[in-house]
C-alpha cells in the first residue's frame, strides 16, 4: 500500500505543477497516470507541438513544459504509479480514501484530487474478431518492457511515430520485426522514416504496405495473423505477438462510476471555494473538471492546483494557522533535504 | 465586410442542424460544431485541432470544392475508424463564404 497526503489522478501539467504547490504546504504527492510516461497530453500527443500562453514563456514545447514542471517538482520527491489506470475508490471510516489501479496497486490519501484531463488515454483498438481473447496473450497496445519480445516474432501495425520507432528498437532484440500499415505513407519524424526504409532493405525489417490484419490465429496464445495487402490474398503470417499502434484516444473511464456529479463529460466543482467535488476530500483540477466559465488552458489548472492545495492542508492539518508565504522570501526546502533561497544581499561599507 | 454562411451539419444521432457560421473568426468546422454544441464536450475535437486525433471527422456530403488535405490530416485518416471516400476532418477545414450551402454528416465515435 502506497501512502500520501494528496493523491493525484493523472501526471499531466496540472497534476505535476499540484506536487510543486503541495511541497510548499509540506504535503506529499503520488500520482497515478495511465500512460507510462509523466506529462498526459503534452507528453503522448503533442509534445514537439509549441504553446504560447504559458505565463512568462513566449513560447515553449509541450515536451519541454513537461521537463520543466519535472524539474521545478523534483525536491518535493513525488511517488509515481505509471501506465496503471486508477480504478475504484473506497472512502474509509476516517474520511481517507483508497484508489485501486487496474493492476491492483492499493494507494492511500487523505486527499485525491483528479487532474485526469481528458480521462484515461485508451489505446485505439481495430475492430478484429477474437481480440479481446489474445489481449496479454500475444497483443499489446502499449509496449512497456521490450525485453519480452527478445527473440521473438512481432508484428507491429500503424503508421505514426510510435509504430516506426518501435519497429526500429525491436529489430534489434526480436528475431523477426514485421511492421503493417494500411498506406505506403508514414507519418513519423523524417529520419525514423528513412530508418525504417534502410531496416526494410536489409531484411531486418519485413514491411508489408498498404496492407490491414484481416484476421487472429491462435488456441490459448496468438499464434498467426492473416494480412491482407490491397488487390491480393490473404496471407498468413506465424507470430509471437501483435502489436497495433494506433494512437490513443481520452475516455473519462472508471472515475465515471466514483458517485460524482458529472456534466459535459467533465466533473463538476464548486469553483467559488476550492475545486472540491461532490465528494468532500475528492477534488478536480485542470480539464477533466467543469465550473459555469471553465476554460480548458493549462494556465487555468496551475490556478486551480494552487487553491486546491490550500484546502488540502486544512483537511490534512485541521484547525492550523496558515500563512502564505513567498518562495522569494521564504526559500524552498525540498523534501530531499536541498534548500534553495535568494542570496543574500551583501552589506558592506564603502570607504 | 464579412456575413455568415449556412451550413447543414447532421449529427451523431442523425439530427440534422441548419445552422449559421461567421466567416470572420477565423474558425473551422469542428470549433463551429463544439460552438453549436452538436457533439457533447469530450467527444468532438479532443486534440484541438491538430489533425491529431479522428474525433471531429465528417462526411461531406455536398458537391463544394474544399481545401487539399494536408499530410496531417491524410495520415490522420488513414488509421481512423469509419473513414469512407468523402471523409475530412472538420478541424482542417476553414469557414469560408466559398462554403455557403455546405452540408456534412459527422462521422460516428471511435
Amino acid at each position: 500500500m502506497i501512502t500520501t497526503d494528496i493523491l493525484i489522478i493523472g501526471a499531466g501539467p496540472t497534476g505535476l505543477f499540484t506536487v510543486f504547490e503541495a511541497g510548499l504546504l509540506k504535503l506529499k504527492c503520488h500520482l497515478i497516470d495511465a500512460l507510462p510516461q509523466p506529462g498526459g497530453q503534452c507528453s503522448e500527443i503533442y509534445p514537439k507541438k509549441p504553446i504560447y500562453d504559458i505565463p512568462a514563456y513566449p513560447e515553449i514545447l509541450a515536451g519541454d513544459l513537461t521537463k520543466k514542471l519535472l524539474e521545478q517538482s523534483k525536491q518535493f520527491k513525488p511517488g509515481f504509479t505509471l501506465g496503471e489506470r486508477a480504478e475504484t475508490i473506497e472512502k474509509q471510516v476516517d474520511g481517507s480514501f483508497i484508489v485501486t489501479t487496474n493492476k491492483g496497486s492499493k494507494h492511500h490519501a487523505p486527499v485525491v484530487a483528479i487532474a485526469g484531463g481528458l480521462g484515461s488515454f485508451e489505446p485505439r483498438k481495430p475492430a478484429l474478431d477474437q481480440l479481446s481473447d489474445f489481449e496479454d496473450k500475444g497483443i499489446a497496445y502499449m509496449i512497456k518492457d521490450p525485453e519480452v519480445y527478445r527473440n521473438k516474432r512481432v508484428v507491429i501495425a500503424g503508421g505514426g511515430d510510435s509504430a516506426l520507432d518501435w519497429s526500429i528498437f525491436l529489430s534489434d532484440v526480436a528475431s523477426e520485426v514485421t511492421l503493417i500499415h494500411r498506406r505506403t505513407e508514414f507519418r513519423g519524424a523524417l529520419d525514423s522514416v528513412e530508418k525504417v526504409q534502410e531496416l526494410k532493405n536489409k531484411g531486418k525489417i519485413n514491411l508489408i504496405t498498404p496492407a490491414e490484419v484481416t484476421a487472429l490465429f491462435g488456441n490459448d496464445h496468438l499464434e498467426a495473423i492473416e494480412v491482407t495487402q490491397t488487390g491480393q490474398v490473404a496471407q498468413r503470417i506465424e507470430t509471437d505477438a501483435f502489436i497495433p499502434l494506433f494512437g490513443l484516444s481520452p475516455k473519462l473511464g472508471p472515475i465515471a462510476n466514483w458517485g460524482l456529479e458529472i456534466e459535459k463529460n467533465a466533473i463538476k466543482v464548486n469553483n467559488a471555494l476550492d475545486y472540491q467535488t461532490n465528494i468532500p476530500g475528492i477534488f478536480a483540477i485542470g480539464d477533466v473538471n467543469t465550473y459555469p466559465g471553465k476554460l480548458k488552458l493549462i494556465l487555468c489548472g496551475f490556478h486551480e492546483a494552487t487553491l486546491m492545495c490550500q484546502a488540502a492542508y486544512k483537511i490534512i492539518n485541521p484547525g492550523k494557522r496558515f500563512v502564505l508565504k513567498y518562495t522569494t522570501v521564504s526559500g524552498i526546502d525540498g523534501f530531499d533535504g536541498t534548500r534553495k533561497e535568494a542570496p543574500k544581499s551583501v552589506v558592506k561599507s564603502i570607504d | 465586410m464579412s456575413f455568415d454562411i449556412n451550413i447543414k451539419i447532421t449529427d451523431r444521432l442523425g439530427v440534422t442542424h441548419q445552422i449559421e457560421a461567421p466567416t470572420d473568426m477565423a474558425l473551422n468546422l469542428m470549433e463551429v460544431m463544439r460552438m453549436y454544441e452538436l457533439a457533447p464536450e469530450g467527444t468532438i475535437g479532443i486534440c484541438g485541432g491538430m489533425a491529431m486525433c479522428a474525433s471531429c471527422q465528417c462526411y461531406i456530403e455536398s458537391t463544394h470544392e474544399l481545401s487539399e488535405q494536408s499530410d496531417d490530416e491524410e495520415a490522420m485518416l488513414s488509421e481512423a475508424f469509419h473513414v469512407k471516400p468523402n471523409s475530412r476532418l472538420g478541424c482542417q477545414i476553414q469557414i469560408t463564404p466559398k462554403l455557403e450551402g455546405l452540408e456534412v454528416r459527422l462521422a460516428p465515435e471511435e
